[in-house]
């Protein structure tokens, strides 16, 4: 084991980690959006609806993550070359870099998975509190916002913490399409100092120690809640 | 219509049967990680509920480990230092550098990563088997071993099977990063179709169909082993 590199190399491993957290937060926000959407659609009374968010989590939660990420970024990608409109446009280098394709792809993904349990936690609110919302004359609206999904996050803060460790897991598929997140930056080092383990284990411990951080922050909004304690 | 006799074509006609033995190979794969996963996460269950200190402590620690960094870079660093470690053996018995078995490589590799998941599965239940059980086992002299297999083992399946039937589904779906070292299954058939061909989108949304294919497969065969099983659990 030789660590020498890490003077010359470790700004490109700090830059990665900068890309790997950068995709985190933004497919970690909009996915989590999506997901509301996702959940809420699940338990719609509008057939149409229901069958849409259905079939939306069944073909992201059915095919691999990796597929997902080739079909943007290899299959739309490449649809995109063939339009010198789509070329000429401001767009175009967003459409270029791989960076963007991960992030709509994680995205996507985290609609998938999160939407499925935030169905169970909008499941899992007690009738009876959402029953004293309406008596008390909220609008739908009001209640979603004030009751249902409030309660309902506050149950699954536990999941949802396992669902971000799983996000940050995904983030290393990035590296399969050219991105220089975390791991992208350990295979150029690897590349170039000929180490094969060095810098690999160097960014396991960095996912490591980001779960971990993860987990903390989890931990923290779930004390932060204040439980009634039993009568 | 004469485009899509073309992409019928192109993707059944002339690439059919490659990713056809890439589906095959990417089941194999699966099966085999899922049995090695299998018989890791029962030990590695069994050391966390039974083991001493120092034994217990490296179990939590492959487990935590395993479960927090990617599955990408797992593999990844799995794969070079398992190559490594053989060479490293073939070496002291006085042998050259040996080819490493590509499949036999991807089975293990996968089969470490998902044995972590399989150890949690499995520990939770074994927990949720009411402690009286094994009590009276014990009571009537039953010993470990038989305690395990007669007892612990068949009481704990229908506990452990919606867990691992999800587990069985992320495997399949993990398969395909063994692509990326190069290994020859379907994701990898499919990157050379494409390649070749210049045709991306439907190639990789053909994979999708068959990955979805498999899974709600799995799904629908899990479904009648979970209603089987779900016989035996004590009505409530």
């Amino acid at each position: 084991m030789h660590f020498e590199w890490a003077s010359t190399y470790g700004h490109v491993l700090l830059q990665g980690l900068l890309i790997t957290i950068e995709l985190l937060l933004l497919s970690g926000f909009f996915g989590f959006l999506l997901a509301l959407l996702v959940g809420f659609g699940r338990l719609s009374k509008q057939p149409v609806i229901a069958w849409l968010s259905l079939s939306f989590t069944n073909l992201i939660r059915g095919t691999p993550l990796l597929v997902q990420i080739y079909v943007l970024y290899y299959g739309v990608g490449s649809l995109f070359v063939g339009f010198p409109a789509v070329r000429d446009s401001f767009l175009w280098p967003y459409l270029r870099e791989g960076f963007w394709y991960v992030v709509v792809a994680l995205t996507l993904s985290v609609g998938g998975y999160v939407g499925e349990v935030i169905k169970g936690g909008l499941r899992g609110v007690p009738k009876g509190e959402l029953e004293a919302a309406r008596a008390l004359g909220m609008s739908r609206l009001l209640m979603i916002r004030r009751i249902w999904l409030p309660r309902a996050i506050q149950i699954l803060l536990p999941s949802l913490a396992g669902e971000s460790v799983g996000l940050l897991k995904s983030t290393a598929l990035a590296s399969t399409v050219a991105v220089m997140d975390v791991l992208g930056a350990a295979n150029l080092v690897r590349a170039q100092t000929f180490r094969t383990y060095e810098p690999l284990l160097v960014i396991a411990i960095t996912y490591l120690v980001l779960a971990l951080l993860i987990e903390r922050v989890f931990r923290r909004l779930e004390l932060r809640i204040p439980v009634r304690g039993a009568l | 219509m004469d485009w899509i006799q073309q992409a019928v074509q192109t993707v059944i006609g002339d690439w059919g049967g490659a990713l056809m033995k890439g589906a095959l190979v990417t089941m194999q794969i699966s099966f085999g990680a899922f049995a090695i996963g299998l018989v890791i996460g029962l030990t590695v269950a069994l050391i966390k509920m039974t083991g001493n200190g120092p034994l217990r402590a490296l179990a939590n620690g492959y487990t935590t480990v395993c479960r927090a960094v990617p599955e990408l870079l797992l593999i990844l660093l799995l794969y070079y230092a398992g190559s490594d470690l053989i060479n490293a053996i073939a070496g002291l018995f006085g042998h050259g550098p040996v080819e490493v078995n590509g499949f036999m490589a991807a089975v293990v590799v996968l089969g470490i990563v998902q044995g972590a998941y399989a150890a949690e599965i499995i520990r939770g239940a074994v927990q949720a088997i009411p402690h009286g059980h094994i009590e009276a086992a014990k009571a009537f002299g039953c010993r470990r071993g038989f305690i395990v297999r007669r007892i612990i083992l068949p009481e704990m399946m229908p506990y452990a099977l919606a867990g691992l039937s999800n587990l069985w589904l992320v495997l399949i779906k993990d398969s395909a990063l063994i692509s990326v070292v190069g290994y020859n299954e379907l994701l990898f058939t499919t990157k050379q179709a494409a390649g070749s061909t210049r045709e991306y989108l439907l190639f990789y949304l053909s994979v999708a169909a068959i990955y979805l294919a498999v899974t709600l497969l799995s799904n629908a065969v899990f479904g009648r082993f979970e209603r089987n099983f779900s016989r035996w659990m004590p009505a409530n």
